[in-house]
């Protein structure tokens, strides 16, 4: 923008906003926060406070003890991300937020499907089940627990397929993020 | 903090002598607040720490005492209260000075830690409560941390965009014993807030504003909070720049200089928001685009880009998607902007033709009242009248309503600081304690409080402190036996059907006055009024002056709730 006192003109009708826009896009945050009691409850309370839906989370330890991770995933067609994150970032016990970009990151998340087997449909399932590198944790003659990890997308697809046998019951974690390559997420 | 003290052995000490010991190192010289069971320890501290405490007669009024203090001083506001129903009367001035970035530490008393989570006696959930209207709240579990917790609190309401913090020290944990030792440093490692501008968007700011043909300048309370309103006149003055302000920033700008425009939003003056309208840059600062500014978002400056400087990057694009953002403290970035601005010799005459449509405005539509030819007293003119036997010199506290808007439209306050109110969470009965904590802060000014007749009521008992604590505040009651704003509303959007708005004769407010030990006056002669309130002005100790206006009038002009600025009536 030129040095200080430079007279070059700068056209108002040019500048645009720089912020408060919406993506269209899933978000995955990954908040690193202290691990203090009633840091979740605030983290809740603003999204609820706010009027930001939260599509999943998912909160766990990381290598440092004094420090939990909280990956949350949320549509940035809803909300502008830029405003979630800056009110998250508000919260004192709020150390470090990464909004992460889809191609450099991993996200994974652990699913368990109950779903109706008998007869038949068993070998069908087992069949989904291998493609889609999902684990058989526990069998019973009328049905089979699944056990899945993959991304959020995998884990729906996932989904889709076995619902037409009967899905009895469906555990998700929500998902969990780290940055590909050396860097820190 | 001196070497031999900081090298000197831990000292076992209870912990709330501790607490005493961290209060007089953040240089609090004055506390509000009220006893009860969970915080007996701490007030036995109190008996003999040198620290002084104003004994209030509902935590309410101690709260919003302190958020006068504090605004009144720029220093940090301490409140005191009991665990259970102390803790939760104190609901109202946290979320107040959470609204309108009040720095108060709030400690409260919880129920021993065994008794925690157990519906215990006088048990309620304060961290919880408060939660959603606390800037931080910490929850004592040691009582080793009560030192740096009280440091930290003190840290985090005064620094950044100031707040409320509240600190809930459970009973048994504020009685222990614990080896002391000066705390010199706060360890936050979350809380880290921008203060320095960004060189290179200040620039662009200088620029847009030498290339603006219709700037105006808007500015709110963080102005006054980050004590630049010479740095924002300073600006102002580089060019012929116009200036409005919101209900929190009047002062940040003298009231009387030829480029004040007056206040803007609901009840501002034309000039200002029609200004607002037709700007084709607004450099807004520490202001946060409340819908009572904006009125109808969508339909908001139509034609502004937007140069948006706050200490609070949250408060940037929230409403209104800024184009030029700079994120820090107005006292460090106006100079800079300023110095920026004048080495760009931008041409002044190009503002003429913006000067002489605001000057249109202003003539055609000054704020202007009907005044009676009788001896009845207008609301307008009896802030005139205030106006007048004050010198415009007095610190001026309102409670919330009608009078409120009327203050803020006509006593044209000359500096910062000289003009408190509740203005976020709009809380009839902040006004008498407000000035109460005001004039603790600032005892050698005049501070009065201009009530309304249904305000006053909320939080009249603290009369009995100030009575007790020689606090001389003058209280001047803007009766209209009316809640008159809500009247006003039902007036005009209800089709006049007054529902629970008349509050008749109750209560006789000179004699309630003196039931208090406070001195009561009833004004009731406009032809006398300036004279009348000097003497009252004059009159040792608290004094609440009964002043009878019209009943029924409105606050004018207004843009009704939800529409652009272009449609204000009256
Ligand atoms: C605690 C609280 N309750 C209700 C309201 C809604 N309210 C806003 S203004 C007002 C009327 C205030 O009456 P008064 O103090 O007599 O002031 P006036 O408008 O008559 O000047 C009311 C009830 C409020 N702002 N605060
Ligand atoms: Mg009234």
């Amino acid at each position: 923008m030129g040095e200080p006192g430079t007279k070059e003109v700068l056209s108002l009708d040019e500048l645009e906003a720089v912020a408060g826009l919406r993506t269209g896009r899933k978000h995955v945050l990954s908040i690193l926060v202290e691990n203090k009691p009633g840091v979740l409850t605030r983290i809740a309370g603003l999204f609820a406070r706010r009027g930001f839906n939260i599509d999943t989370l998912a909160v766990g330890p990381t290598d440092d003890e004094r420090i939990s991770r909280i990956t949350l995933t949320l549509d940035g067609a809803l909300h502008p991300i830029d405003q979630v994150t800056k009110q998250l970032h508000k919260l004192i016990n709020v150390l470090k937020i990464r909004d992460l970009e889809p191609r450099e990151t991993l996200a994974r998340e652990l699913a368990m499907f109950k779903v109706s087997a008998d007869g038949a449909s068993r070998a069908e399932v087992m069949q989904i089940c291998e493609i889609f590198r999902g684990k058989v944790v526990d069998v019973t003659k009328r049905s089979v627990v699944i056990e899945l990890t993959g991304t959020c997308d995998k884990v729906d697809a996932f989904e889709q397929l076995v619902r037409p046998f009967g899905l009895i019951e469906m555990a998700r974690t929500g998902e969990i993020a780290i940055a590909r390559g050396r860097g820190e997420t | 903090m001196g070497h031999a003290q900081a090298y000197q052995e831990a000292m076992n000490m209870r912990a709330v002598d501790a607490l005493m010991e961290c209060l007089k190192a953040e240089g609090v010289d004055v506390v509000f607040g009220l006893p009860g069971g969970a915080n007996l320890p701490t007030y036995d501290a109190f008996y003999d720490a040198g620290i002084r405490h104003i004994l209030v007669r509902h935590e309410a009024g101690g709260g919003h005492a302190a958020e006068g203090y504090a605004k009144a001083t720029g220093k940090v506001g301490v409140s005191l209260a009991t665990s259970g129903p102390g803790a939760t009367n104190l609901i109202t001035p946290i979320c107040d000075a959470m609204m309108d970035s009040v720095p108060v530490v709030f400690i409260t008393g919880q129920v021993r830690t065994e008794l925690l989570g157990t519906d215990g006696f006088q048990e309620a959930d304060m961290i919880g409560i408060s939660m959603p209207v606390v800037k931080h709240s910490f929850m004592i579990q040691d009582p080793t941390e009560i030192p740096r917790s009280i440091h930290e609190a003190f840290h985090i309401a005064r620094t950044g965009r100031p707040g409320p913090v509240v600190v809930d020290i459970p009973q048994d944990l504020s009685r222990a014993d614990i080896p002391y030792e000066p705390v010199t440093d706060v360890r936050l490692p979350g809380y880290q807030p921008t203060t320095e501008g960004n060189q290179k968007q200040i620039r662009i700011a200088a620029k847009a504003l030498a290339n603006a043909r219709r700037p105006i300048i808007y500015a709110g309370g963080g102005v006054v909070s980050a004590g630049a309103g010479a740095e924002l006149t300073e600006l102002a003055m580089s060019d012929r720049f116009p200036v409005t302000c919101t209900v929190m920033g009047l002062g940040a700008f003298p009231g009387t200089h030829e480029q004040w425009l007056g206040m803007l939003g609901m009840h501002g003056t034309r000039a200002a928001n029609y200004a607002m309208d037709e700007a084709d840059l607004i450099c807004a600062i520490g202001a946060r685009f409340d819908d009572r500014v904006t009125g109808k978002l969508s339909e908001f400056a139509p034609r502004a880009k937007f140069i948006h400087i706050d200490v609070d990057p949250a408060e940037i694009s929230k409403n209104v998607p800024a184009h030029i953002p700079i994120v820090g403290d107005a006292k460090n970035i106006l100079p800079r902007l300023t110095a920026e601005y004048r080495a760009l010799a931008a041409d002044p005459g190009r503002l003429e033709e913006w000067w002489s449509r605001i000057r249109v405005w202003q003539e055609r539509h000054p704020l202007r009242y009907d005044d009676s030819t009788d001896s009845e007293i207008k609301p307008q003119y009896m802030v005139q009248a205030l106006y007048e036997a004050t010198g415009g010199e007095a610190i001026v506290v309102s409670d919330v309503g009608q009078h409120q808007m009327w203050t803020a439209q006509y006593y044209h306050f000359p500096q910062p600081r000289r003009w408190i109110n509740s203005g976020g969470l709009g809380t009839m009965g902040f006004g008498l304690p407000a000035a109460m904590g005001a004039k603790v802060g600032c005892p050698d000014q005049t501070v009065v409080c201009v009530a309304g007749d249904g305000s006053v009521q909320m939080n009249a008992q603290e009369l009995a402190t100030c009575a007790q604590e020689g606090i001389a505040i003058k209280v001047f009651i803007m009766n209209n036996g009316y809640l008159g704003m809500v009247r006003q509303w039902q007036e005009l959007f209800w089709d006049k059907r007054y529902s629970q708005v008349e509050m008749g004769e109750w209560p006789d407010f000179v004699k309630l006055a003196e039931a208090y030990g406070a001195t009561g006056i009833r004004l009731q002669d406009k032809h006398t009024l300036v004279d009348d309130m000097k003497a009252a002005l004059a009159v040792d100790g608290p004094v609440l002056v009964d002043v009878r206006v019209t009943r029924e009038e409105n606050t004018y002009p207004m843009i009704p709730a939800g529409q652009p600025a272009r449609n204000m009536v009256g």
